[in-house]
């Protein structure tokens, strides 16, 4: 077990010729949370993209102790849950039971197995009722917390959430924020919430087209207002 | 992270490109019109048009190459003309007997095929320049400028403007999915799951597609609605056409008659 993040030198280019990953190089320890932040298009979901092999660019991406390449691209998407920004693309099936039994079902377990892990994942999230349910009908933070079950039911090592509260109301966000409080893994969080990012992640990395731009304790760096300003980004109050 | 392939427009500064859309227009579904109306086996009439749609292609810039390996898209549905050789009366070139049938292939068939695979390859290489030299929101002003009825301009606007997005749905959808496709350590069992499950899946996908097309279509009329849509998407009013302009489309009409009267005569 590693569960890490390793990332040396990442560049990325898109097909149109914007580059939205330059020379990125990030590490990232077992079991630490990490917020991910900076402007609309400075990179985070582009970089989110290369941690599971969907985008490749050139350079390291290591994840949970195995290289990110064509020959490994199974077995990392096993140890990588990767939520989605919007649950609408997570969910892809018809029932909240056939989306969270899809990485399991995928990976070829045994029934039993496959029963124990959804009813796992839904009772993490505290969803086990909504397992017959329509996944289209959720309200959308019902539907962020199944698409959390759909990544925990692969019992992944590390745990990548793009814009996790983003369009949740206060109550849905805050029993969210607990829910990802108590996961003891290594997490890696998009975000603008700059409320969550001071409650839950102890250490911060900002992105600015393209760069890492700072890379340390979420206290430290949320006292320069001025350098938050100039990336996009506010000091919560 | 978006689907760029589906986009025709190929930006360029050539004399083809500066053309006003509703010339082009025109003068495509002109060209279109006469190739088709010209009679099956006149052969130097389909040289004509070829020459002429060929010297389109060059003025364009966008190159011969591009747009003769665009109109390969075309080929399989010059198949559905393939009963023809068959069909059609005339003197018969070859006949074969197979079990009880008697078939035999007609000379004036053959021909109508061939004149209707190249009127059908010509007439696409048309659309392709006239796709690849305008931007397709100049091509819906250009056919509601010569009174296309609006539902049909609507249609094509709308359809263009969300096959993007649709496509874009398709790509975030096929990418959760190999998010979750994993590989164990040590396998156990089948990895990928069965043939029959795997296939649910992709069809269960396709579903979700078409309900939220479905649903976002209910939510994109609301917001129209609400700002005012009545069934015309208004823009500002084209320019008057230049005396160029005016001076391109008779010379090219008066060529596409003459040609097509020539295709009469042989």
């Amino acid at each position: 077990m590693h569960h890490s993040i390793e990332v040396e030198g990442l560049s990325y280019t898109y097909p149109d010729g914007h580059e939205a990953l330059q020379d990125v190089s990030l590490s990232i320890q077992p079991c630490e949370k990490v917020a991910l932040v900076g402007p609309n298009g400075a990179g985070k979901s582009t970089l989110i993209l290369h941690l599971n092999g969907i985008l490749k660019g050139d350079g390291e991406v290591c994840v949970a102790g195995l290289d990110v390449n064509d020959k490994n691209l199974g077995r990392v998407r096993a140890r990588v849950g990767l939520v989605f920004q919007v649950p609408d693309d997570q969910l892809f099936s018809p029932t909240v039971f056939d989306d969270v039994a899809f990485g399991p079902i995928y990976q070829g377990l045994p029934e039993n197995e496959v029963m124990t892990r959804v009813n796992e994942a839904l009772g993490t999230v505290d969803m086990l009722d909504y397992a017959t349910r329509v996944s289209h009908h959720l309200s959308v933070g019902e539907k962020k917390r199944i698409a959390i079950a759909t990544v925990l039911s692969m019992q992944p090592e590390v745990l990548v959430l793009d814009e996790p509260t983003a369009g949740l109301d206060p109550r849905a966000r805050r029993s969210f924020i607990n829910l990802l409080d108590d996961l003891p893994i290594t997490m890696l969080v998009s975000t603008h919430d700059m409320h969550m990012v001071h409650e839950l992640l102890p250490r911060m990395v900002v992105m600015d087209e393209g760069r890492i731009v700072a890379d340390g304790p979420t206290e430290v760096l949320m006292k320069d207002e001025d350098f938050l300003y100039e990336h996009g980004l506010e000091r919560p109050r | 992270m978006h689907v760029h392939f589906l986009d025709s427009y190929n930006p360029r500064a050539s004399l083809i490109h500066s053309l006003d859309p509703r010339i082009k227009l025109v003068m495509t579904l002109a060209f279109i019109i006469s190739t088709a109306l010209v009679p099956p086996g006149t052969w130097p009439a389909y040289i004509l048009f070829y020459a002429m749609i060929l010297s389109v292609e060059i003025l364009s810039e966008l190159g011969v190459g591009f747009v003769h390996k665009r109109s390969m898209l075309a080929l399989p549905f010059v198949l559905a003309a393939l009963p023809i050789i068959f069909t059609a009366p005339g003197p018969e070139l070859v006949s074969f007997t197979l079990g009880s049938w008697t078939i035999s292939l007609s000379l004036t068939g053959l021909e109508r095929f061939i004149s209707i695979a190249l009127k059908s390859w010509i007439s696409v290489q048309a659309a392709i320049v006239l796709a690849a030299s305008t931007p397709f929101p100049e091509i819906l002003l250009a056919m509601r400028a010569i009174r296309l009825p609006r539902l049909i301009v609507a249609i094509f606007g709308l359809m263009w403007r969300y096959l993007f997005v649709l496509a874009d749905e398709v790509l975030r959808m096929n990418r959760a999915r190999a998010a979750r496709s994993g590989h164990p350590d040590i396998p156990r069992g089948r990895v990928g799951g069965s043939i029959v499950w795997r296939a649910r899946v992709t069809g269960r996908m396709a579903g979700s597609l078409f309900l939220r097309a479905f649903e976002r279509s209910d939510r994109i009329f609301m917001a129209m609605v609400s700002r005012g849509y009545d069934g015309e998407v208004r823009t500002l009013p084209l320019p008057g056409l230049s005396l160029a302009d005016w001076l391109v489309l008779t010379v090219g009409l008066g060529i596409l008659a003459v040609v097509l009267l020539l295709g009469y005569l042989l």
